[in-house]
């Protein structure tokens, strides 16, 4: 019985919270992956798209809530998150217009491609916080738990609940759906096919006669679905807040770059790479080891390797080891 | 002259704003936004020397401010004797067994030759060397953590005057520099701009969680100051008679003795504050100028013409027989090291070390859009940069509401779009920056004082 209980223990705390963060990070992952594969740069404004198309979400949110629609016991975020996405896509086209476009057809070095996306991101930054504040926002509704630890305890008659969230099987079970949709059209399709042609090698693509406009955009299209499903997945789990999702930029960049950049599969596995390793570095394992070994050998401490404010030290480590010893991810080879 | 006429042009204007700013709102506002531009400009300074000399990307900046600041406390601050009874020596020791597990591995690695075995053997010293020092620090710790947590709770410092933190700060951070450029430097540019951002979130992780060292989110506030504080002004004649020989005028128009008195005492205490920031306005001044003749000597000599080879042609520098590795790794160091000198002239000017407040945003990006902005490559313009985006920080909320007060003027005051714009009016700084190196890297895309070189 000790047993039984040390699992449920590990995926109550470790498990079922890693697998939800590891789904957020990683369509924040595949996001950069994509903008560096074919746009070729690093976005310094990822966590602030995010938080851009967050916010559509949440105010398409108050919106129905204040006429009244709403989905039952699933939040009422999922039916916003459509009409989220056509302004992303919108605001996401836009910048391309206006900034990084002329960029591109200057060919001009990653490098200053990554210096404008800092423009952007303090742009976006701003219209953010002006539209919607730099406050908290909680936008979640319907049904909390799927599994509440008490009930779990009462079915099993174990000492261990098993609380999962509702919102942690919605994030799960989107991004299973998001990510083979996107590997499908990418594999598949022929624009898909295409646009790996072009994050392969661009002059020959070009030469085969596929049009470099319609790659850019349908990019930034699947980028803006990405990154508003994966703000708004992160903000209907946690909460949303600006700043925190300007510093989710960094363990996306260490999830995609664990990966392999500019590879979506390594960017998908790296962001469980990185939450896995977060949560399992710094998590007290006293409790665990109190049922697994005998009275005699109960630990006095916490048996914690790291404690929990190094979180992120933790992935940014990771990165930094993997970019010593493996620059090109752990998923390298083919681009895209 | 005539071709330097730019420089001085837009210097003057620079100036001219502050002076408006401190005839318009005040002296004092004016003096410390001065003062936070020189500290701005010394960080640009370093950023440039990396970006503009070599293309080099360094988002790090961040980390080493804050090991700059780091340098202050660990100089200034009285030391803590109980703390260093209670658990210096498990803390000395700990240091002793770091420094011997670093040699360990240096010496594996230097005398053997690569192999599966070398990696297992490296990799074990380190995790044994981690769980040692652990076991050994941890009782250590927790009693430093214990001597009066609320008062003090670390080891404190040396004790020195603040000014020396300033050296010290640069060879911190030149050091952290030194093992990042080591480690990072062979790295594409857009790696290492995102490696030197994550390694400088671990250096705040560090500084923030180790209470014995920092004294993390509890701040260390009332540092020592290399200038006069305001009280004692206050009461000292020669400054009295100064205030008062400088405000004979306005003060002569007073017939009334006391009324008179009560203006004077006014005056001194309103004076008292700008000569403080006049006296760090000074020092930093003076930074400032020694660091501007440097790179500008550097700028010219054949190193500063070898580095500009390496910037735009590393392959035919390489042929040329330059090290190009030693050469990044050089001017990595000595760039973070000037960027260290001003974290702690930051701390040093605010007299409290907040790891709280350190945010890549204010002291990463920032910093960049000040070196972008100002032109990458010049030092005048660097400073320019660092002058312009740093007055323009501060003053967007002023200028952010004049402009929301303009185009809602047909509005009401109660109209809930011109509240909520009000209220919004300190973001506007944000878009402002944004939208200022958009349009900055669109149509003058080497800054406002190009970089120039003539060959003299």
């Amino acid at each position: 019985m000790d047993f039984v209980n040390a699992i449920i223990l590990i995926l109550n705390y470790i498990f079922v919270p890693a697998l939800a963060y590891g789904s957020q990070l990683a369509l924040g992952a595949i996001f950069v992956t994509l903008i560096y594969g074919i746009l070729r740069f690093a976005n310094f404004a990822t966590g602030d798209m995010m938080s851009f198309g967050t916010m559509f979400v949440i105010l398409f949110t108050w919106y129905f809530q204040s006429v009244g629609i709403s989905l039952g016991i699933f939040p009422t975020a999922l039916l916003a998150i459509p009409f989220a996405i056509i302004f992303m896509v919108g605001y996401m086209l836009i910048i391309d217009k206006f900034v990084f476009k002329y960029y591109r057809t200057k060919k001009s070095p990653p490098v200053q491609l990554a210096m404008v996306s800092i423009g952007v991101m303090f742009v976006t930054q701003a219209v953010v916080r002006i539209i919607i504040g730099p406050s908290d926002r909680r936008f979640f509704d319907g049904e909390k738990f799927l599994i509440k630890a008490g009930e779990f305890k009462e079915m099993t008659g174990l000492n261990e609940g098993l609380a999962i969230k509702s919102t942690q099987v919605i994030t799960i079970i989107v991004t299973l759906i998001l990510v083979s949709t996107l590997f499908w059209f990418l594999n598949k399709t022929k624009t898909g096919k295409s646009m790996r042609a072009y994050s392969d090698n661009e002059d020959l693509a070009l030469l085969s006669g596929i049009d470099p406009k319609k790659i850019v955009m349908t990019t930034w299209i699947i980028a803006g679905i990405l990154a508003t499903i994966g703000g708004a997945l992160y903000g209907l789990d946690k909460s949303f807040k600006p700043f925190t999702y300007f510093n989710n930029m960094l363990p996306i960049f260490a999830a995609a770059i664990v990966g392999g950049i500019g590879n979506p599969f390594g960017a998908f596995l790296g962001g469980y790479v990185i939450a896995f390793s977060e949560i399992l570095l710094t998590y007290a394992y006293r409790k665990f080891f109190m049922y697994v070994l005998p009275e005699s050998m109960e630990p006095d401490g916490l048996i914690q390797l790291l404690s929990t404010d190094y979180k992120f030290a933790v992935s940014f480590s990771i990165l930094v080891i993997v970019l010593l010893y493996r620059p090109s991810g752990i998923f390298k080879g083919k681009v895209l | 002259m005539r071709k330097n006429l730019n420089v001085i042009a837009a210097y003057s204007i620079m100036m001219g704003l502050i002076i408006l700013v401190g005839i318009f709102q005040s002296w004092n506002i004016a003096l410390s936004i001065f003062n936070l531009c020189l500290i701005s400009a010394v960080m640009t300074m370093g950023a440039n020397i990396q970006w503009g000399y070599a293309g080099l990307i360094n988002f790090g900046i961040m980390g080493f401010t804050a090991l700059g600041g780091l340098a202050a406390v660990l100089i200034s601050v009285d030391p803590v004797q109980e703390a260093w009874s209670a658990g210096g020596s498990n803390i000395l020791f700990s240091l002793f067994l770091i420094i011997a597990m670093v040699l360990a591995v240096r010496y594996i690695l230097k005398n053997y030759k690569k192999s599966k075995n070398r990696t297992y053997i490296v990799a074990a010293i380190i995790v044994l060397g981690i769980v040692i020092i652990r076991f050994i620090s941890e009782p250590g710790i927790e009693a430093i953590e214990n001597v009066e947590p609320a008062k003090t709770g670390f080891l404190g410092g040396l004790g020195l005057p603040i000014i020396f933190s300033w050296v010290v700060g640069a060879f911190f951070a030149g050091g952290l520099a030194f093992v990042i450029g080591k480690v990072a430097l062979g790295l594409r540019a857009d790696y290492l701009a995102i490696a030197t951002l994550l390694i400088s979130e671990i250096v705040i992780a560090i500084i923030k969680h180790e209470d014995w060292l920092t004294r993390g989110v509890k701040n260390v506030i009332g540092l020592k100051r290399p200038a006069p504080y305001e009280v004692n002004l206050q009461q000292t004649d020669w400054f009295i008679n100064l205030v008062e020989k400088f405000n004979s005028s306005k003060l002569n128009l007073i017939t009334d003795l006391t009324e008179r008195q009560a203006a004077l005492n006014q005056l001194v205490i309103e004076g008292s504050s700008v000569f403080v920031k006049l006296c760090y306005s000074g020092l930093f001044l003076v930074v400032v100028i020694i660091l501007l003749i440097l790179t500008q000597k550097a700028l010219y000599s054949p190193w500063g013409r070898m580095m500009r080879a390496i910037r735009d042609n590393e392959e035919a520098a390489n042929a040329m027989g330059k090290n190009v590795v030693k050469q990044h790794l050089l001017i990595f160091v000595l760039g973070s090291a000037i960027v260290g000198i001003a974290g702690a002239m930051l701390v040093t000017q605010d007299g409290l070390f907040t790891p709280g407040s350190y945010r890549p945003l204010r002291y990463t990006f920032l910093i960049w859009v000040m070196v972008i902005v100002g032109g990458s490559g010049n030092n005048f313009g660097a400073i320019l940069g660092g002058f312009v985006v740093w007055f323009l920080w501060i003053e967007a909320a002023p200028i952010g509401l004049y402009l929301v007060n303009l185009t809602t003027a047909g509005l009401e005051d109660t109209h809930f779009l011109k509240v909520h714009l009000i209220e919004s009016v300190p973001y506007f700084r944000f878009l402002m920056m944004g939208v200022g190196l958009l349009i900055i890297m669109r149509y003058r895309p080497k800054g406002i004082l190009p970089e120039k070189i003539e060959i003299k």
